[in-house]
């Protein structure tokens, strides 16, 4: 067991840092710090994701015949590790996390001739259609139908919490093409084109102040069945798939703990009167970097399982539950940590378009905001109740 | 980067997980807090033949050279088994001592004993006023003819009744108070000890030294010993944090066995998601815990900051972590969680002991803020 570096990878880490220092362009920078939001608006991302892609790094976990770049673990989380140090805004997962992979596993020849390499270069912004008003943490329950009409399928429904609808021209959603006895059956996996007549979008707004998701409705729109992936009524299998796909392998530690960094340096310093003089604000800041530190041996834990080529089983089930809950214990602290600057309410959104001397140090406005978009944390990707039951299920046999 | 155990550390685990399985079984536990000296002789004795004793001595001095990482493996298999032999007082912390502290004549005449488990060892350093703070210390050492004179009181020195060197740490009032290590025979003219059977198994004493005279090599070392009692307890914290990880996922087991079990109501007590839910906060618990208790071990040997943060990071979060599970693992069990009739009030007992010891959560979260620069 070593918690160190080998000379190999010394030496990619100082590769990584450098080609960071190279094309991370300031205003990227500035703006990632400035985004309240869990995802970074696409034209916060579009330069960077260029460079990543020239560089042949988009998509870490992508075997290297589809454009991966054939790291080891611990050089995925040298990568995330340098990323998250710099300030890099994360390239949107629902593209090369999300769809890539199911259509990498289920996909045609065509589909991932046509879709891969425009997921790696951002030609395609995607969104993802899973949940509905009716169908939240008991997504199978799902109502959106799509009726087959010769080469095509007519989809009737409407979708709801869907990240960034109103930037992306693709969607890939779980429609109901069948009715079974089962829930899970007679689902299937497509790939809508956002253009497509009878697609419209319904901002929601939330407690942050955020434009990030919108219920999306379809009235009769059109797909081409060549837009399936997979066979039909298996969409169900395809997208558990796509949710452990996600789970394995998470490296979340780094930004955690520049995240909990950035709130010490603001109760360290005179923007806060230096909060950090209060022992309540000192001991919470080491209480959740000691949380921090735990689940990067986690992450660390997994990562090796991995590299032996062992299935990491019970760990990785235990991320996004203890993620969830540092993120939401992290931006808490930051309210309190600023006092009565949390007061002040900059409406303006993108907050890096801002034209204006804000009321307080433009590093702080999005410190309140954060901790409001961050109640979200545990509701979204399988609600904390919904991950203790499969934790009991696949971990614990109850 | 990589924490994939080596074949070594697989072997010690699996060989130490089967005595814990195979010999010390409950009946045994009962019948060694029983004895005098709140242990067995004999299983002290397997213990040397298995090297465990050796383990983390330097090769040097007629031990295995092993690490930190390596008594995690011994201690959380200890914890599952609640062992009272004392492993923590007389390897970890007595030998640990002698290691950083002792000249080199010192080590060759103490270390081998140690690993051959012909000599027990003890330390007492706390005191009553000091509470969980290191450095403060009142007993003091004066040198006295052609030795030292020593007196002061000490406080829950673990195994003291069965060492036959307990380190006493006093300071000199000869060389500006600085602090020191010194060996002291339990038997001792002016030595009193009071001795207690411990919360959780083992045993404690109390120490008063009376105008108590040792020769003048009894002193370990000439330098500052406080940052060597400080290296010597962050091991000692990382040893205890993976002891408490066998007896969390120990008391874990055991609530899901009782509750999957346990009908109520014409079902499963494991059936209630309020049940189930905690369950699992209870597992998350212990995997957080084996995750800061491994880090803890993987810094010990690191620079004194880095190691600091890491030990009472451990026993800071470990030791939230283990009230949380004890006191479900009781509530779950229902009334009989609080009768000896079943062991789960040992294992409850045990973790109690766990945050005690060297100070609890949030002396260690105010040490890991206080290293933090903050």
């Amino acid at each position: 067991m070593d918690l160190t570096f080998s000379a190999e990878e010394r030496a990619f880490e100082r590769d990584v840092r450098e080609f960071i220092a190279a094309h991370l362009p300031a205003e990227t920078k500035r703006a990632q710090s400035l985004t309240p939001s869990v995802f970074s608006d696409p034209e916060v991302i579009v330069a960077w994701q260029k460079a990543l892609n020239a560089k042949g790094w988009v998509a870490p976990g992508w075997p290297t015949q589809y454009g991966g770049p054939g790291w080891t673990p611990a050089q995925r989380w040298i990568f995330e590790t340098q990323c998250a140090l710099a300030g890099v805004p994360s390239i949107s997962p629902m593209g090369t996390k999300m769809v890539g992979p199911v259509i990498i596993g289920f996909g045609t020849d065509a589909q991932k001739n046509y879709y891969l390499p425009r997921i790696l270069a951002g030609d395609d912004v995607w969104c993802q259609g899973y949940s509905e008003p009716g169908s939240g943490s008991d997504l199978s329950s799902l109502k959106t139908r799509a009726v087959r009409d010769g080469d095509h399928y007519v989809v009737n429904g409407t979708k709801i919490w869907t990240t960034h609808a109103h930037h992306a021209n693709r969607m890939f959603a779980l429609v109901r093409t069948s009715e079974e006895p089962r829930q899970q059956e007679g689902i299937s996996f497509i790939l809508i084109d956002m253009k497509s007549p009878g697609v419209t979008i319904r901002p929601i707004l939330t407690i942050g102040g955020d434009h990030e998701v919108n219920q999306v409705f379809f009235d009769d729109v059109r797909v081409p069945v060549s837009d399936r992936v997979g066979e039909e009524g298996k969409g169900w299998t395809y997208g558990k798939y796509l949710l452990e796909f996600e789970r394995g392998g998470g490296i979340a530690s780094a930004r955690l703990r520049e995240a909990l960094k950035t709130v010490a340096a603001f109760a360290d310093s005179d923007m806060t009167g230096h909060a950090i003089d209060d022992p309540d604000v000192s001991l919470r800041l080491s209480e959740v970097e000691v949380d921090i530190d735990a689940l990067e041996m986690a992450e660390l834990r997994v990562l090796s399982a991995m590299q032996t080529g062992q299935n990491p089983g019970a760990v990785s089930s235990m991320l996004k539950l203890r993620v969830s809950e540092i993120h939401q214990a992290i931006t808490r602290l930051g309210v309190d940590v600023i006092g009565n600057d949390g007061l002040v309410v900059e409406p303006m959104r993108p907050l890096y378009t801002l034209n204006h001397e804000p009321v307080i140090p433009e590093a702080l406005l999005p410190v309140v905001p954060k901790h409001l978009n961050g109640r979200a944390y545990t509701i979204f990707g399988g609600a904390s109740e919904i991950q203790r039951d499969i934790i009991g299920k696949l971990v614990l046999g109850i | 980067m990589d924490l994939t155990p080596s074949d070594e550390q697989r072997l010690l685990r699996d060989s130490a997980e089967r005595f814990i399985a195979e010999t010390y079984t409950t009946k045994l536990r009962e019948k060694n807090a029983a004895e005098p000296l709140g242990f067995s002789a004999a299983i002290w004795k397997q213990f040397a033949d298995l090297g465990w004793l050796a383990l983390p001595i330097a090769e040097d001095y007629g031990g295995l050279g092993g690490g930190a990482v390596d008594v995690g493996i011994l201690m959380e298999s200890f914890g599952k088994g609640l062992v009272s032999e004392p492993y923590l007082a007389t390897v970890v912390l007595g030998a640990g001592l002698v290691a950083e502290a002792g000249s080199d004549a010192q080590k060759q005449e103490l270390l081998p004993k140690v690993a051959d488990g012909s000599m027990l060892l003890a330390f007492a350093h706390a005191e009553r006023a000091a509470r969980s703070d290191l450095a403060r210390v009142e007993t003091t050492a004066t040198r006295s003819g052609d030795g030292w004179r020593l007196d002061g009181a000490k406080i829950a020195v673990l195994d003291g009744r069965a060492a036959h060197r307990i380190i006493v740490s006093a300071r000199v009032k000869d060389e500006d108070n600085k602090l020191a290590l010194f060996l002291v025979a339990p038997d001792a003219e002016g030595v009193t000890l009071r001795d207690y059977p411990r919360l959780g198994g083992g045993q404690g004493c109390n120490l008063t030294l009376a105008d108590v005279k040792t020769s003048i090599d009894a002193r370990l070392g000439s330098a500052d010993a406080l940052p060597m009692i400080e290296a010597v307890t962050d091991r000692a914290l990382a040893a205890l944090s993976a002891e408490a990880v066998g007896i969390m996922q120990t008391l874990l087991d055991k609530t899901l066995d009782y509750t999957k079990i346990r009908k109520q109501f014409g079902r499963p007590l494991s059936s209630n998601q309020v049940i189930r839910h905690r369950l699992v906060d209870m597992s998350v618990a212990c995997d957080e815990a084996r995750s800061i208790a491994l880090r803890a071990a993987m810094m010990a040997d690191d620079g004194s900051v880095a190691r600091g943060r890491a030990a009472s990071g451990a026993k800071a979060k470990i030791g939230k972590g283990a009230r949380f599970v004890a006191e479900q693992a009781v509530q779950c069990h229902g009334a009989m969680g609080v009768t000896e009739e079943l062991d789960i009030g040992a294992y409850f007992k045990r973790l109690l002991a766990f945050e005690t010891l060297f100070g609890g959560s949030s002396h260690h979260y105010r040490r890991h803020a206080m290293l933090s620069g903050r």
